[in-house]
């Protein structure tokens, strides 16, 4: 065996007292989440003195854990599917077709970018109103539009990438647009489905604003984040509840995150370099 | 033939991009327009008649509205605090961490991992850390009140922005230092170069669009953040911490005036706009000087 160079080692120690800096508050978490109050209140710094799981169960009774996962569910899968179906397709047509509507498309889906949801927001929900959008599917359309901007820009881009030659070579083959589309050019794009499917996954998972906008006025609608936010509403300092929730919500992102680790770096990362 | 084939793809055209976009105006462009109307009018959201004010919100925000003062400057004071510690810290983690041996990649994944986490989640998480656990583990953090005083909040607000973007932007210099020929950094040992020296005249130069990336991503999402102040600090104390878009959603959503919310929702797109035209201005003269 080599012998480590000190200087190796002190970079050893260093940056694992690092990881375990950043990882505390999720250990914290964790192991107040299966204390009882009053050991939570005396020392939060203290290991459990004996694990109760009736924490997790009086928690998911409490913000209806099931329904509000399944909403979330319903709403992500919903709109990323959306997002790319629609997307997918329309971009296509926006980088082969180079015509004066094609170009102002486009520009507009770029020039929106800039837009914070802020600014349209209060009109939005009287929008949405209007048109009876205020449940999760709806959410899940009103997704594909502010969702349509990133994923055309994106998808579009890639298509410089994808030879026009195979359109025409698939055409020639006798494929109609709709199946040269989806047997042909959909499968060359795996790459940024891949990529856009994890960033706008994120991103609807996470949101906050847009669903409370949508859904607050029934709590069978909320979605996780609407659900915990509720939750502090009601019991502001209920820690032992509080937490087991908070453990819940962050459970799926962290397996997501451990199982898709190496795609979702290398999204996040290229979102970066592209945006 | 081709010239048949070519004006098939043409005629689909409407067939394939209409749907999406119909949806994109309706929920997008539209109500951003309508905005800009109700801006000029003084209207609650519920009541039937709507009434045209012309610029008078705007007036009343820029002369009666202290809150609204309070916030544009926490909010670029905040924006800046932020884009300067989550770029330094990051540009440390890749210096750290960008050769891929296991035991760096391992612990990239432990500094990315808070930024999948969406800002709802983590304000909640680490409320519990400042009121709870920093006092349990004692010494210096024993009788710190996070949430009572201005400062502290704010510091509070930039502690958890730090932890939660700083592994993300670390992403990005790391691509962007691997990316550099590794025939530059042989010739400079050659030249009996130190890896201090190789670092600031190879490396820092050659990485400079990605530190323009950098700041300019934190800065939007620092800019317009919500979630995370909403569940950490609420905009307390008095205010001190309310940031441009927590301040627009309460006129609008919580005093219900739709009206004056809608003039600070168009002011606030302006100072977006400004920031976007200059990253744009930036961007394109550094790949010109490079």
């Amino acid at each position: 065996m080599k012998p480590i160079h000190p200087s190796r080692l002190l970079f050893y120690f260093f940056t694992l007292l690092l990881a375990i800096v950043v990882l505390s508050p999720f250990y914290f978490v964790l192991t107040n989440s299966v204390k009882s109050y009053s050991e939570i209140i005396l020392d939060a710094a203290a290991l459990p003195k004996e694990v109760t799981l009736s924490n997790y169960q009086v928690g998911i009774e409490k913000v209806n854990f099931w329904q509000i996962f399944y909403n979330s569910i319903l709403v992500t899968v919903l709109g990323i599917g959306g997002m790319v179906l629609f997307g997918s397709m329309a971009a296509w047509k926006l980088a082969r077709v180079k015509s004066k509507v094609s170009m102002f498309m486009y520009s507009t889906y770029i020039l929106a970018m800039i837009i914070p949801f802020q600014s349209i927001m209060i009109p939005l929900v009287v929008v949405s109103s209007k048109l009876q959008m205020l449940h999760p599917v709806g959410l899940g359309v009103i997704y594909w539009g502010f969702g349509m901007p990133l994923t055309i820009f994106l998808y579009r881009g890639y298509f410089n990438y994808v030879p026009r030659e195979l359109d025409e070579s698939g055409m020639l083959d006798g494929c109609n647009d709709f199946t040269l589309f989806w047997q042909i050019l959909f499968p060359q794009l795996r790459t940024m489905t891949t990529t856009i499917v994890i960033l706008q996954s994120l991103w609807v998972w996470n949101d906050f604003l847009l669903p409370l906008l949508i859904l607050q006025h029934d709590r069978d609608y909320f979605t996780i984040p609407l659900g915990i936010n509720s939750f502090f509403g009601v019991y502001k300092a209920q820690w032992d509840m509080a937490l087991p929730i908070l453990v819940l919500g962050m459970i799926p992102l962290i397996a997501a995150f451990l199982i898709a680790q190496k795609h979702i770096v290398r999204s996040i990362a290229a979102s970066g370099l592209k945006g | 033939m081709l010239q048949k084939l070519k004006k098939g793809i043409l005629n689909n055209f409407a067939l394939y991009t209409f749907f999406p976009y119909a949806v994109f105006l309706v929920f997008v462009l539209v109500p951003f327009f309508i905005g800009g109307y109700y801006s000029l009018t003084e209207w609650n959201g519920v009541s039937r008649n709507i009434d045209f004010v012309g610029l008078r919100n705007y007036l009343e925000v820029f002369r009666e509205d202290e809150g609204f003062i309070v916030s544009t400057v926490f909010t670029f004071k905040f924006t800046l605090a932020a884009c300067v510690s989550v770029n330094l810290l990051g540009l440390f983690y890749a210096v750290m961490f960008h050769n891929s041996t296991r035991w760096n990649s391992a612990l990239r994944v432990i500094l990315v991992l808070p930024n999948v986490i969406g800002g709802i989640i983590l304000g909640f998480v680490w409320r519990f850390i400042f009121a709870q656990a920093l006092p349990a583990i004692g010494g210096i953090f024993e009788n710190l009140s996070w949430f009572g005083q201005p400062d502290m909040a704010f510091y509070a607000i930039l502690i958890v922005l730090v932890w939660q973007q700083a592994g993300y932007v670390m992403l990005i210099y790391i691509a962007s230092m691997n990316s550099i020929d590794e025939q530059l950094f042989e010739a400079a040992r050659i030249d009996g170069a130190s890896s201090f020296r190789q670092f600031t005249d190879i490396t820092l130069p050659l990485i400079v669009p990605a530190f323009t990336v950098s700041i300019f991503i934190v800065l939007a999402y620092s800019f317009k953040i919500f979630g995370l102040i909403f569940a950490l600090t609420g905009g307390g104390p008095f205010g001190s911490t309310e940031s441009l878009a927590l301040n627009i959603y309460n006129e609008a959503f919580v005093y219900g005036n739709y009206g004056t919310g809608s003039a600070k929702a168009v002011i606030f797109f302006v100072f977006v706009a400004i920031l976007s035209y200059l990253q744009v201005r930036f961007t394109q003269k550094r790949e010109v000087s490079l």
